[in-house]
């Protein structure tokens, strides 16, 4: 096929796929390019393996949080506020 | 029911009613993520520490007139950035978030450009090297060794990108909330979370692939 053919075929490419997963699922394309991202998933497994991934990638975040220990200091400083607060109110 | 054990919004209650073990959990659920927060804003682990305080203080002050209209965090976040903006004027040594260099938000393919077929190849602009599927993704990204893999993954990010992904996938704000904290705009707060969680992404795959 001529090149200059190839872009006049309306299709989003796995290249520019993984450029869109985000707007995809925060709803911000247009609807029509919502249409070719997801007519593309149905056809391309590789795709549709790279937006799992992505899925799990953001499912596993949460994981990252850390608690960290309250320094002794913040802590009298806040508990002390805290009866303070309780007595005015 | 132990403080550990209550959700949020009756820890709350019971901290109205004055019960200090209520606000001592409250206060340690949030303390990590409040001073990484405030560090975001370029305060030194011991300015970091004085904003959690002061966010605290300010917060109790409020806390009856909290009416759970946002989510708890973003209304202890929002008075965090306000303190945390309070003292970098005072102190003129901060930049805003959105005052960050650029951080290559808007150049370059989140996925590496070899990792695609040619414009001479049978599929120009398909896989050429397609990612391969993870097997049981979500009780190996449980495992402890993982939460290492994601906390290197992250802190491997640009500042402005691991910024909205913490906000959004680790802290669980809503997009408005986080455009408001950083003051950036809907696009560039997509543009980010997308470049960052990418990135994350790209980096378990050598870890979920072996």
């Amino acid at each position: 096929m001529p090149e200059m053919h190839r872009h006049e075929i309306d299709e989003v490419t796995c290249r520019e796929f993984v450029e869109l997963v985000t707007d995809y699922w925060e709803g911000a394309l247009p609807e029509e390019r919502m249409e070719l991202v997801e007519e593309h998933l149905v056809m391309c497994d590789w795709c549709k393996t790279y937006l799992e991934q992505m899925q799990a990638t953001v499912d596993a975040l949460p994981e990252a949080a850390e608690r960290e220990p309250v320094p002794e200091e913040t802590e009298r400083v806040l508990l002390s506020a805290f009866r303070e607060w309780k007595a005015r109110r | 029911m132990s403080p550990q054990e209550l959700d949020e919004s009756r820890l709350l209650s019971a901290i109205r009613g004055g019960d200090e073990a209520a606000f001592t959990e409250l206060v340690g659920r949030h303390h990590g993520a409040l001073r990484r927060f405030a560090r975001i804003f370029g305060a030194s682990e011991a300015v970091a520490e004085e904003i959690v305080q002061e966010t605290w203080l300010t917060a109790l002050q409020g806390l009856d007139s909290f009416e759970g209209r946002s989510s708890f965090k973003a209304w202890l976040f929002g008075i965090a950035r306000n303190q945390a903006r309070r003292r970098s004027e005072r102190e003129r040594r901060t930049v805003p978030f959105s005052a960050l260099a650029g951080d290559g938000e808007a150049d370059g393919p989140v996925v590496d450009s070899l990792c695609f077929q040619g414009p001479g190849a049978n599929w120009p602009d398909h896989w050429s090297a397609p990612p391969r599927p993870w097997e049981d993704p979500e009780r190996r990204l449980a495992s402890l060794e993982a939460r290492e893999q994601l906390r290197d993954a992250l802190a491997e990010l640009p500042e402005r990108q691991r910024t909205v992904v913490v906000l959004r996938d680790v802290e669980g704000l809503d997009p408005e909330q986080v455009c408001e904290l950083l003051e950036i705009s809907e696009g560039n707060q997509r543009v980010l979370l997308h470049r960052g969680r990418s990135g994350v992404r790209a980096a378990l795959e050598g870890y979920m692939d072996a």
